[in-house]
């Protein structure tokens, strides 16, 4: 408490100091981490997150999206979607969550964002990222997940799927219908609101993009950039990997109990990892997802990207050698070795230069330009944008992008300023 | 109760061990070059070099119990959990809870005895007699509100204190990832759990304890069977899973 008390009252005497000194040019902003890859790693500290409630009712539910398909036996659990709700008891406002890259419907960030936006009356239908294994197996139409236009469409599909349940099921009243989405999920947001104006079965009255690419393929290639500062090189992904796992057990044994609020915080502190390690770490983060999805989807349509394509995988197979070569590659090799080529040779898809400019929300920016209905929030020192890139915000949303100065790739999304904006956007 | 559950769950473990071979082999050699191999990326020790690889000679059976847990979990266990959760009110919920670790560090005394641990045997001793007596029979953690560490020692840590090494990795049916040398652990741990509940509840009131104990644990335990997200969660979990028993006995 003192220690809070004692933060408080630094962070406001050093707002005013810096109040007085620019005269007034913006309010302080008091989200306390500046550096780009602390912050993404780190997240918010707990003294300075919104005042959310503890608990709510927010439950885990399946709905089968393809009720004929065969699915890998690999991946026999993941037949039906799994997506997260919490209702309220009384007509309400919905909202849809999309998660970021490799994340689930009831991860930390979708959970945070569903306390949130219960507590200021919406009901939440949470989902996970199509790039989240469970979504490619048992959602996505291709299988083949990253697609602008066709993640859209297979989060449109499973988005009306769970509204007719909730009407008929949960027999629950709502007034309207919003979107919202991080990272990944924010550039999925923007494709979802797009393909809405043409299905019209939602009507969304706000969407919200939070941290969201601009190019799909530069943010890719600078995680993939990230993932080379690994000491040694990529052969040493396994024990850096390791290295990291039992560093942060070393926090955790001096620690007296669990896995708090801060850990991440205090680990970051007691390990006093340097600018290369925490983007190191932020590559392989992503490197583990991307091996998930992309194992799944190789699975799934018998590409042959690292599974033979005779080879008959099932649910007790051994799958320790293919995971090594699989978390051996990024999300380029995915880009350029498979995912490009199945929509060429599936789809016609035009050039790889066509093909990755369309990637974008470049690609839609006249869309973007003339919806007063999107709204955008953003970092300048977003960690997944090129330089200059952020501009693109600027320019094409004007007075609808709120960009903060720092907080990195969605580090400050729980910081109390943020999660107020995020609300008012939807409640004003 | 002669036989208790856990007993019961280590013979079925050591029956399927004596019945299932290990796990099928990967033979590569047969099979048209997918677009990345092992043998285009991968440097040639990469298997020696792999930090995440774990003894796991009982692989076929271990994933066998792996996926009954799914189904036991999924079809038993959850929904039991969640009626528990539906019929007792938040804060029996957590008073259940704190009795039941109440007697669990009676255990952790007796193990860091065993381990000569001074300062783990004075705290989960100083915990038994706090939430004994003010803690109201250990329904309330007050030990936790005077600041007393609550410090987790259980038989295969006892063991692996005195150089027992981890053995084979093993898959207990509901109760999840082990090793050998923990498996064996948890046969005293559970008689000395057994006898605390039959000394309070009687020897048909200890059989309902164990399963309220087991479904407030369950209820307090985020994981999910195949939810992760992983591709390769048994082998993520097998390694965590090691990783951190290694953590937990140096500790």
């Amino acid at each position: 408490m003192v220690k809070h008390l004692l933060l408080r009252s630094c962070v406001v005497g050093l707002g005013l100091l810096l109040a007085t000194s620019s005269w007034g040019a913006t309010e302080e902003y008091g989200y306390p981490i500046k550096d780009k890859y602390v912050a993404t790693v780190v997240g918010t500290p707990s003294e300075y997150w919104a005042d959310l409630p503890k608990k709510i009712p927010f439950h885990t539910r399946r709905v089968s999206i393809f009720p004929d398909r065969q699915i890998p036996d690999a991946f026999f659990a993941d037949s039906a979607l799994l997506y997260s709700v919490a209702l309220q008891n009384k007509a309400a406002p919905l909202i849809f969550l999309i998660a970021g890259t490799g994340s689930s419907h009831n991860g930390g960030t979708n959970k945070q964002q569903a306390k949130a936006f219960y507590q200021a009356g919406f009901h939440v239908v949470s989902l996970s990222s199509p790039t989240f294994s469970n979504f490619v197996i048992s959602a996505s139409s291709t299988g083949v997940p990253g697609h602008a236009e066709h993640d859209a469409e297979d989060l449109y599909r499973a988005m009306e799927k769970i509204h007719t349940i909730l009407l008929d099921k949960d027999d629950i009243e709502i007034t309207g219908f919003n979107l919202t989405g991080y990272s990944l999920g924010g550039f999925n947001s923007a494709y979802v609101a797009k393909l809405d104006e043409q299905r019209k079965s939602f009507n969304f009255d706000r969407v919200l993009l939070i941290n969201p690419p601009v190019s799909l393929y530069n943010s890719i290639s600078l995680l993939d950039r990230m993932a080379e500062n690994i000491p040694g090189g990529i052969d040493n992904f396994d024990l850096f990997f390791n290295d990291l796992v039992r560093g942060f057990g070393e926090v955790y044994k001096r620690s007296s109990g669990d896995l708090g609020d801060n850990f991440l915080y205090d680990a970051y502190r007691a390990l006093d990892l340097k600018n290369e390690e925490l983007a190191a770490l932020i590559g392989v983060a992503f490197r583990l997802s991307s091996a998930s999805m992309v194992f799944a989807s190789d699975l799934m349509t018998d590409f042959g990207y690292v599974k033979p394509k005779e080879m008959k995988v099932n649910r007790h197979t051994d799958l320790q050698p293919l995971a090594r070569v699989v978390y051996r590659l990024g999300f380029t090799d995915y880009y350029h070795e498979y995912f490009y080529p199945y929509y060429r040779d599936n789809e016609n898809a035009g050039s790889r230069d066509a093909f990755v400019k369309s990637e974008s929300l470049t690609h839609i920016q006249d869309y973007l330009r003339n919806s007063p209905k999107i709204t955008v929030m953003h970092n300048e020192n977003d960690i997944i944008l090129e330089p200059g890139e952020i501009d693109f915000f600027r320019e094409v949303f004007g007075d609808r992008a709120k960009i903060y100065p720092y907080g990195g790739h969605c580090g400050n999304m729980s910081y109390r300023d943020n999660v107020a904006h995020m609300i008012n956007t939807f409640t004003r | 109760m002669i036989i208790k559950f856990s007993h019961a769950v280590l013979l079925i473990t050591v029956f399927l061990m004596t019945a299932c071979s290990t796990g099928p082999a990967m033979q590569m050699e047969n099979y048209s070059e997918p677009v990345f191999s092992a043998d285009r990326i991968l440097p040639e020790d990469a298997a020696e070099r792999s930090a995440s690889s774990v003894y796991d000679p009982w692989q076929g059976m271990n994933r066998r119990i792996y996926n009954f847990n799914y189904h036991f979990d999924r079809y038993v266990f959850l929904p039991a959990t969640r009626g528990y959760q539906n019929v007792t009110p938040d804060i029996a919920e957590a008073g259940v809870s704190n009795f039941f670790d109440n007697l669990r560090d009676v255990n952790t005394f007796l193990n860091s005895v065993l381990q000569l641990a001074p300062k783990k045997s004075a705290q989960s001793l100083g915990r038994v007699a706090v939430n004994t007596t003010i803690g109201l029979l250990g329904l309330i953690d007050a030990a936790t509100m005077f600041g007393i560490d609550r410090p987790v020692e259980d038989f295969g840590q006892t063991l692996g204190r005195w150089g027992v090494g981890a053995g084979p990795f093993l898959m207990v049916p509901v109760l999840g990832p082990s090793s050998l040398r923990d498996g064996i652990g948890l046969i005293p741990d559970t008689m000395v759990n057994s006898y605390l509940k039959e000394e309070i509840f009687g020897d048909d009131g200890a059989m309902a304890a164990s399963v309220v104990d087991a479904l407030s644990t369950r209820s307090n335990t985020q994981f999910r069977y195949y939810e992760t997200g992983s591709a390769f969660e048994y082998e993520t979990v097998r390694w965590l899973w090691t990783t951190k028993r290694e953590l937990d006995i140096a500790k």
